[in-house]
């Protein structure tokens, strides 16, 4: 039998008075709730029976890794100051020159993608540089360029802009489609052509929000040339994966501390400059 | 209001005012100071040799690349089964840890002010470090293989859910919790019954979301030997 929405309303409110309250299931058929359930059970068992683990090296790794813990508090800046500092100053170097590289052509992809101030072609063809930019992780695009321009920061730069084309012109895209529109018409109507509609109503609406933008994309280039470091792309993360490769801890820790606090610090001033802007 | 005046005496409508449109130019100045320069710096470590055959190079590559063959792919279920593996069971992983210390880090919900900025300590940690580090540290501590893959994307995730996740139970609506509150309710009842059923369809769309951003990444964790996909 069937019970309506009302009877079981009704079933309900009976069973609370009588003490009896229970929450409503998420999913309403058990049947559909049972197979979910099973599965679930069913991947997580033959996922995890796939997973191989050898105790024996995880045993002898874990005196590695109390060392590694150790290494945190007594992280060793000195020693190797002037591998990390230049390794620093590239991955600095490489995070603003690839905003700025990147937000300048992003601006007018962004631009382009927007629906409505770009003519369908120009569209289609802005969607499609955005989705491939977007496709790649970071490294991978990186060890292309590394291939392309060899080792060293260019190549970290060159893939950064990338990337970042990506995600500031799709978030400056967006951002452009669901503006103001009444503003846009106030100033067409008084026989603005599109570059001064664009300057005087699109710019100042999308403004805060593109340097909050760049700001945060500033934030995730240092963080992601900490990384592309790895595949040879220059930058602090090689002179991190050189010191976890000898072994060299105290220096690892080191790094991973600073990494920490420039990070910290730019999620600071960033979230001040957004709030400044607003 | 920005107003200048024209040699008649007559008032103009201006865009800025003297002193911001100064402070403008200086900006701009810095800005570009800053940026020249950072790419002097750049240039000086580039090798311009490297670069200039970028172009036979990539190519080379592409050409190399073209047709994709197709014949190997049979080999690739295997390591595209595990790197599904890592990116779930990491993701799992990731949220069981997250969402108590999410709880602790949100303002309204944390028992106490110094176990708040520990939590949030937490937070930030695992979030500035990319997963790719934490898969190399995780290597030489743990072996090459599936499962430091899967600490590696767990760790990582704990910031960003948790982050995005505190967020959330900061914003909800007071008034469920004080009406469940009201009625006598323990704290683990106020969390279970007013808190939580508001903050659950966020901490879903946030764990899917991660589990997205978790599954592209996990391809790359073969790099330093965390997972397949990549070395094979």
């Amino acid at each position: 039998m069937k019970l309506t929405e009302e009877a079981l309303s009704e079933q309900r409110q009976q069973d609370a008075l009588a003490g009896r309250w229970r929450r409503l299931p998420l999913i309403q058929s058990p049947l559909l709730r049972l197979t979910l359930l099973v599965g679930l059970v069913t991947y997580l068992i033959l996922a995890l029976s796939s997973v191989e683990v050898n105790w024996a090296r995880v045993a002898e790794g874990a005196g590695r890794g109390l060392e590694f813990l150790a290494a945190f508090t007594r992280p060793d800046f000195i020693s190797r100051w002037d591998d990390i500092w230049a390794g620093l100053l590239e991955s600095l170097t490489m995070t603003v020159t690839s905003t700025v590289i990147g937000v300048a052509l992003a601006v007018p992809v962004g631009l382009g993608a927007a629906r409505n101030i770009a003519p369908m072609p120009v569209y289609w063809v802005c969607r499609g540089i955005i989705a491939v930019s977007r496709t790649f992780q970071e490294v991978i695009i990186a060890i292309l360029f590394v291939v392309m321009f060899g080792f060293g920061p260019f190549a970290g730069m060159i893939t950064l802009a990338f990337a970042t084309i990506g995600f500031m012109a799709k978030l400056l895209a967006e951002d452009i489609e669901d503006l103001d529109e009444r503003q846009v018409e106030a100033v067409r109507a008084t026989g603005a052509g599109w570059w001064q509609t664009l300057n005087h109503a699109v710019q100042p609406q999308v403004m805060p929000r593109l340097i909050g933008l760049s700001m945060y994309r500033l934030d995730i280039n240092f963080r992601e040339s900490a990384v592309i470091g790895i595949v040879g792309a220059g930058g602090i993360g090689a002179t991190l994966n050189t010191s976890i490769n000898r072994y060299e801890y105290d220096t690892s820790a080191a790094v991973l501390l600073i990494i920490i606090a420039i990070v910290l610090l730019s999620e600071y001033s960033s979230s001040f400059v957004r709030r400044w802007t607003q | 209001m920005p107003v200048s005046t024209s040699p008649q005496g007559q008032p103009q409508w201006r865009l800025r005012t003297t002193k911001a449109q100064w402070l403008g130019y200086l900006a701009w100045l810095a800005g570009i100071s800053l940026f020249l320069l950072c790419w002097k710096v750049i240039s000086d470590n580039t090798m311009w040799v490297f670069v200039e055959d970028a172009g036979r190079q990539g190519t080379d590559l592409i050409s190399r690349m073209l047709p994709p063959e197709w014949t190997y792919a049979h080999q690739l279920w295997l390591p595209m089964w595990d790197t599904l593996n890592i990116a779930t069971l990491g993701t799992a992983l990731g949220i069981m840890m997250a969402f108590p210390v999410a709880f602790l880090a949100a303002r309204n919900t944390t028992p106490h002010p110094l176990i708040r900025s520990l939590a949030l300590t937490i937070i930030v940690s695992s979030r500035s470090i990319n997963s790719l580090i934490w898969a190399m540290l995780l290597v030489t501590i743990l072996g090459p293989g599936v499962l430091a893959g899967i600490i590696a994307i767990a760790l990582r995730s704990i910031g960003f859910v948790g982050k995005l996740l505190y967020e959330a139970i900061e914003e909800i609506h007071p008034t469920p919790v004080e009406a469940i509150a009201a009625t006598g309710a323990s704290r683990m009842q106020v969390m279970s019954y007013g808190v939580l059923p508001q903050v659950l369809p966020a901490f879903a769309g946030i764990s899917v979301y991660r589990w997205d951003i978790n599954i592209r990444e996990s391809t790359v964790l073969g790099l330093v030997g965390a997972g397949v996909l990549v070395c094979s």
